[in-house]
């Protein structure tokens, strides 16, 4: 990236394959290669290292093991024991998001999970099949979710509407939470990488430290944004299996 | 900010279901199985060798409290054994220093007797021989042999305060 470019010059979609399917605009971009690049990386990481299913595991089938048990952990943990079923969908959006995420730690590569678009289609993805799943299980009982226990029915015109805009503000903050960490983090360090080149070998070893060390803050992050989305999805499902 | 750039949202919505639902039903079928499958694997292995662990301990325990068992009866019987063995060869040593004590005594009695037998038969033999020499003794002094009855008298004074 040369010089005098913009720090948001890197999460520019640059088509890379030209598609239209339907009038639609499906071209293979670069946002599209990471995610591409995600899901093998995942597959290979969780299949190589099962590759043997030994009994006493490696390392690598112990990182593939652990990956799942933490998964296992945290819905047992929010949701309980009727969390099971849906195992394989918040292993699935935790393991996407964390890859993306590391992905884009990378130097020159794309971080996908920067893009509101992206973010928020899974956030609402996850908000209606949450309310859907609700429903189905609860009927038209589901409703008494916005109305708290123990509260005196005075409060009600208060409080429903309360509670009905933080239930729908849900896959907002669900999706720009992660968007905005992605899209400040990169942001960051690419303004102090470039005070690096404009304060020279005088003073430019300083924000190169603080790039090093915002670079190890944002491994974290990588991680930490992943594990947030996928526990708020738990608690989401928790609320729609048990309502309170 | 490329962010907001609404003609890049269908490619990237397009692509993100393409890749997710791929990706999850890998997860689905493919990987989630085989690691849950490990994980069962193990969990068993692991279950089944304790309780094979908590069964030997079992036998073992039971083997001890068997042995345990044998050796105090063995012990008890064994104690017994000496107990009687030894009460026998009491009651033998004391009936063998019975009739060895009362074959000592009559033995010793016999001795005192015979020793008083003797000792009377030598000191009648003292009183012969005392006589005489008293007779000789006076006969050479005085040139007349004494009367028997006197020296018998004298001697038998004497011998009788010896």
């Amino acid at each position: 990236m040369a010089e005098g470019h913009s720090p948001l010059a890197q999460f520019e979609i640059k088509t890379l394959v030209p598609i239209e399917i339907a009038g639609v605009d499906a071209s293979f971009t670069n946002s599209s290669l990471f995610m591409v690049l995600t899901v093998i990386t995942i597959s290979l990481f969780l299949i190589g290292g099962m590759r043997k299913g030994a009994l006493v595991p490696g390392r690598w089938q112990s990182m593939a093991e652990l990956s799942y048990v933490f998964i296992a952990n945290m819905i047992k943990d929010t949701v309980g024991s009727e969390g099971r079923p849906y195992f394989p969908f918040i292993f699935t959006i935790f393991m996407f998001v964390l890859v993306g995420n590391l992905w884009g730690m990378m130097p020159y590569s794309f971080t996908f999970t920067s893009h509101i678009a992206v973010t928020f289609a899974m956030a609402f993805f996850i908000f209606v099949g949450v309310t859907l799943i609700a429903i189905a299980k609860h009927k038209l009982h589901f409703l008494s979710f916005f109305m708290p226990p123990g509260v005196p029915i005075v409060m009600a015109p208060l409080l429903v509407p309360i509670e009905i805009i933080s239930y729908l503000s849900r896959p907002i903050s669900l999706s720009v939470r992660l968007f905005a960490n992605m899209l400040a983090g990169h942001t960051l360090l690419k303004v102090f990488a470039g005070f690096i080149i404009s304060l020279g070998v005088a003073a430019g070893w300083l924000p190169f430290v603080f790039v090093i060390a915002l670079t190890g803050l944002e491994f974290v992050i990588a991680f930490l944004q992943a594990f947030v989305f996928a526990i708020l999805t738990c608690l989401y499902l928790n609320d729609a299996l048990h309502l309170h | 900010m490329p962010q907001l750039d609404v003609t890049t949202f269908a490619p990237q919505l397009v692509w993100l279901a393409i890749t997710f639902c791929a990706m999850f039903f890998i997860m689905w079928k493919v990987a989630v199985p085989k690691i849950a499958d490990a994980l069962e694997t193990r969990q068993m292995r692991v279950e089944d060798n304790l309780k094979k662990a908590e069964d030997l301990k079992r036998e073992a325990e039971a083997t001890l409290a068997a042995y345990e068992k044998a050796l105090a009866d063995a012990r008890a019987q064994a104690h017994d054994d000496i107990q009687k063995v030894q009460n026998d060869l009491q009651a033998a040593a004391e009936k063998e220093e019975a009739e060895q004590n009362a074959k000592l005594e009559a033995k010793l009695a016999a001795s005192e007797k015979a020793i008083t037998k003797e000792v009377a038969k030598a000191m009648e033999n003292v009183r012969g021989v005392a006589i005489e020499v008293a007779v000789s003794a006076v006969e050479r002094l005085t040139g007349d042999a004494p009367d028997m009855s006197t020296v018998e008298k004298a001697v038998d004074n004497v011998v009788g305060k010896a």
